[in-house]
């Protein structure tokens, strides 16, 4: 498949990978060298072709944040799932992932099963189509996602405008990558050399984004895709970095990243969002983190049109995803992992989301022999 | 086969005198009444189309007295995809390939089917009678008859569009026994051909994606190929199972779990269309836990794999087969996967619907 099978062609992984290893080789007192993938993407495609278990012993690898639906708060769950209540002619849209996450009371799915109507779309403007096929319906599409989503669903916003349909408003939980990066290494609970950076969230802010990794934290970033070509010689390069001792900005993928990112999808960020303090799971309140409707946009606002209560909400006991999140631990170390916790019974969201940390390491990481 | 028009099927006198009740364009609740609409509904569209003499009689239950020698295989099983027809196929074929495909894999020869519709109220009697036409092509390429059947109609919404449930018999030759029983340590895996075509065509059309447009269903009856076979290699073919919900990664969890056995597959050797693997990569899916409609693995003997890849090769169904994997006494209960970088990881059984993934 042209664009994909070049990115994959196992010689130049096995040569990749033999560089890595001599290099760490030559220089013992780096072993292992240690890496966070911060999205969760790049943790699955790790586990999905086995890079993991080609560098073993001498890069270690940690999951990052970069999932979402894992970091959405429980909180912010429930008040979705109240919308879906709030009036009876209310269709809550929302990406596929997003419906078996539990919150305190249960799942999107569980709440559709007893009579809410929560449909899931592909696209943004999926939920805006369906809209304006639904005059008399209110349709709240729920805004999770990174700078990556963020823009399609400003658009969505701006074509709701221009058509002028009034039944459309979104819940916005969207979350800005940097500051919750800046948040791991100011906590200091994790010792890391080098950072793999999300590479569709960086086609949207550009690798220069980074920069202040290099520049405050003297750490190394690579951006980087999805394919094991890409991750290879994202972590060929920060083993690199780290070997020389020289923290820079690196992108490896500049196939879709260009520095500055893409000014058109900027724009439309700025036209619709404002940034604001927002809640992570496992981080708590992140200042300057999230997107937040603007005020002249506040009627598609649907957390102002449609005004819920919900009850602060704790954590499931046990649940260690917050830990997880912030890269401290990998998920076997949460004692709920593999026994209380799996896909088909999940506790936390990073066992039920396609990018979460546990699901990977449930899906792929278990040992072969057994 | 392809779904031929419906005014291309049928002996011409029958089509005549289906004219006197041309009004009905709609299914009505009244069709499945058991009054004089069901029975104009029986005699002008299943009667005609599946036109044997069992389901003509009319009876409440079809007698089956020439079976030939064996043990019966009985299976059963319900339709509910949306959309109706999608490219590749429809309701209707999936029906009857889905239930002869049951029968076959257990090395069985597919004889006699039934048929329940439940009809949504307000369903175009034009899509159900395109549904019967497939449906009654289908069975005649696989060797079938429908001898029996059901109408029900329910309120509108209370059904989508159209369900379908079939029932099959089949007989199990002497001599023929398939069973998990039968694995072996070093049994080769075979495929009939590419993975992932019947789910990645119908989530495509569902959702209307229209990048990969030349996908089609790989919807087709397997027993012709099966029969075919069997016949050459009665005792290497071990077990079967055809590869529908859940795709090939599923059928092999079942039967690592189902026994003490390992099962190892090597992901370059699986083969994938090009549409589906750019779909399957468009909406981060994964194709060997994607549907199949026409894919069968076939555990045989290690020597005779080489010869029964021959075989499937002859048959027009299994131009593409291949050599995925084999059995294994490690890992007991595990399936894995050897990926093109030399790494091994295992091969999960999937626990929900595979869901388009946010970012």
């Amino acid at each position: 498949m042209k664009f994909i099978d070049e990115f994959r062609d196992p010689t130049l992984a096995r040569a990749l990978i033999t560089q890595v290893r001599r290099e760490v080789a030559a220089h013992p007192e780096c072993r292992p060298v240690r890496l966070m993938e911060f999205c969760g993407g790049h943790t699955h495609a790790i586990f999905h072709f086995g890079l993991r278990q080609m560098l073993e012993g001498d890069v270690e690898m940690r999951s990052g944040p970069g999932c979402p639906v894992c970091v959405t708060a429980a909180r912010d769950l429930d008040r979705a799932m109240a919308l879906a209540d709030a009036q009876p002619n209310v269709i809550l849209t929302t990406f596929g992932d997003m419906v078996r996450v539990p919150g305190s009371r249960g799942t999107l799915q569980e709440i559709r099963a007893e009579g809410a109507d929560v449909r899931i779309v592909y696209s943004p403007l999926d939920a805006l189509a369906l809209a304006q096929a639904h005059p008399d319906h209110e349709v709240i599409f729920l805004g999770v996602g990174f700078e990556t989503t963020a823009p399609g669903i400003a658009a969505a916003l701006l074509q709701a405008e221009q058509a002028s349909t009034p039944n459309f408003s979104v819940l916005s939980l969207h979350k800005l990558t940097p500051p919750a990066m800046r948040a791991i290494l100011d906590a200091g609970e994790v010792a890391l050399d080098g950072i793999i950076g999300p590479g569709h969230v960086s086609a949207v802010i550009g690798s220069d984004a980074w920069a202040f990794l290099a520049e405050d934290y003297g750490m190394p970033c690579a951006v980087a895709g999805f394919e094991p070509l890409d991750l290879l010689s994202a972590i060929a390069a920060l083993v690199h970095a780290r070997v020389e001792g020289k923290p820079e900005v690196i992108n490896t993928y500049a196939r879709s990243v260009r520095a500055k990112g893409n000014p058109v999808a900027q724009g439309m960020l700025d036209q619709v969002f404002e940034v604001t303090a927002a809640n992570w799971r496992g981080f708590g309140e992140v200042p300057a983190s999230g997107l937040s409707l603007k005020a002249t946009l506040a009627h598609r606002d649907a957390a102002q049109r449609f005004p819920v209560e919900v009850d602060p909400v704790e954590e499931p006991i046990g649940c260690r995803c917050g830990e997880v999140l912030r890269g401290v631990i990998d998920p076997t170390d949460c004692a709920l992992f593999r026994r209380a916790c799996t896909p088909r019974n999940p506790i936390g969201p990073c066992m039920v989301s396609a990018e979460g940390a546990c699901a990977a390491y449930y899906k792929y990481g278990e040992p072969i022999a057994g | 086969m392809k779904t031929s028009a419906p005014e291309q099927v049928g002996p011409p006198a029958k089509r005549a005198a289906r004219g006197r009740h041309a009004a009905a364009e709609r299914v009505l609740l009244a069709h499945g009444s058991g009054g004089s609409l069901s029975h104009e509904l029986i005699r002008d569209l299943f009667v005609r189309y599946f036109d044997n003499a069992l389901l003509a009689s009319m009876g409440d239950s079809a007698i089956l007295d020439d079976l030939p020698p064996g043990r019966l295989a009985l299976t059963t099983d319900s339709y509910v995809v949306q959309p109706l027809f999608f490219p590749g196929g429809d309701i209707g074929e999936l029906a009857v390939c889905g239930t002869v495909n049951d029968l076959a894999v257990m090395g069985a020869r597919p004889l006699y089917l039934t048929a329940g519709f439940i009809l949504e109220e307000g369903l175009p009697m034009a899509d159900l009678e395109r549904v019967v036409v497939s449906m009654a092509a289908t069975a005649r390429e696989a060797g079938v008859q429908i001898v029996t059947g059901d109408t029900k109609v329910v309120d509108r919404g209370a059904a989508d569009g159209l369900f379908i449930n079939t029932a099959g018999v089949g007989v199990v030759p002497p001599g023929i026994e398939l069973g998990p029983h039968r694995l072996q340590p070093d049994d080769v895996l075979l495929i009939n051909g590419t993975v992932g075509d019947h789910g990645m065509a119908v989530m495509m059309q569902r959702e209307g994606l229209t990048f990969g447009s030349s996908l089609q269903s790989d919807t087709a009856p397997l027993n012709g190929l099966i029969a075919h076979v069997l016949a050459e290699l009665p005792d290497a073919v071990h077990w079967m199972r055809d590869a529908t919900r859940g795709g090939v990664a599923t059928v092999l969890n079942e039967w690592a779990e189902g026994t003490s056995l390992g099962i190892e597959i090597v992901e370059s050797r699986i083969p994938v269309r090009e549409e589906v693997r750019a779909a399957c990569e468009f909406l981060g899916l994964d194709p060997l836990y994607t549907a199949n409609e026409g894919k069968v693995i076939i555990a045989v003997a290690e020597e005779s794999a080489p010869a029964a890849l021959g075989i499937l090769r002859e048959h027009p169904r299994g131009r593409e087969a291949a050599a995925i994997g084999r059995v294994t006494s490690d890992h007991p209960g595990r399936v894995t996967l050897e990926t093109p970088y030399g790494a091994r990881r295992i091969v999960q059984m999937l626990t929900g619907a595979q869901l388009p993934r946010i970012c």
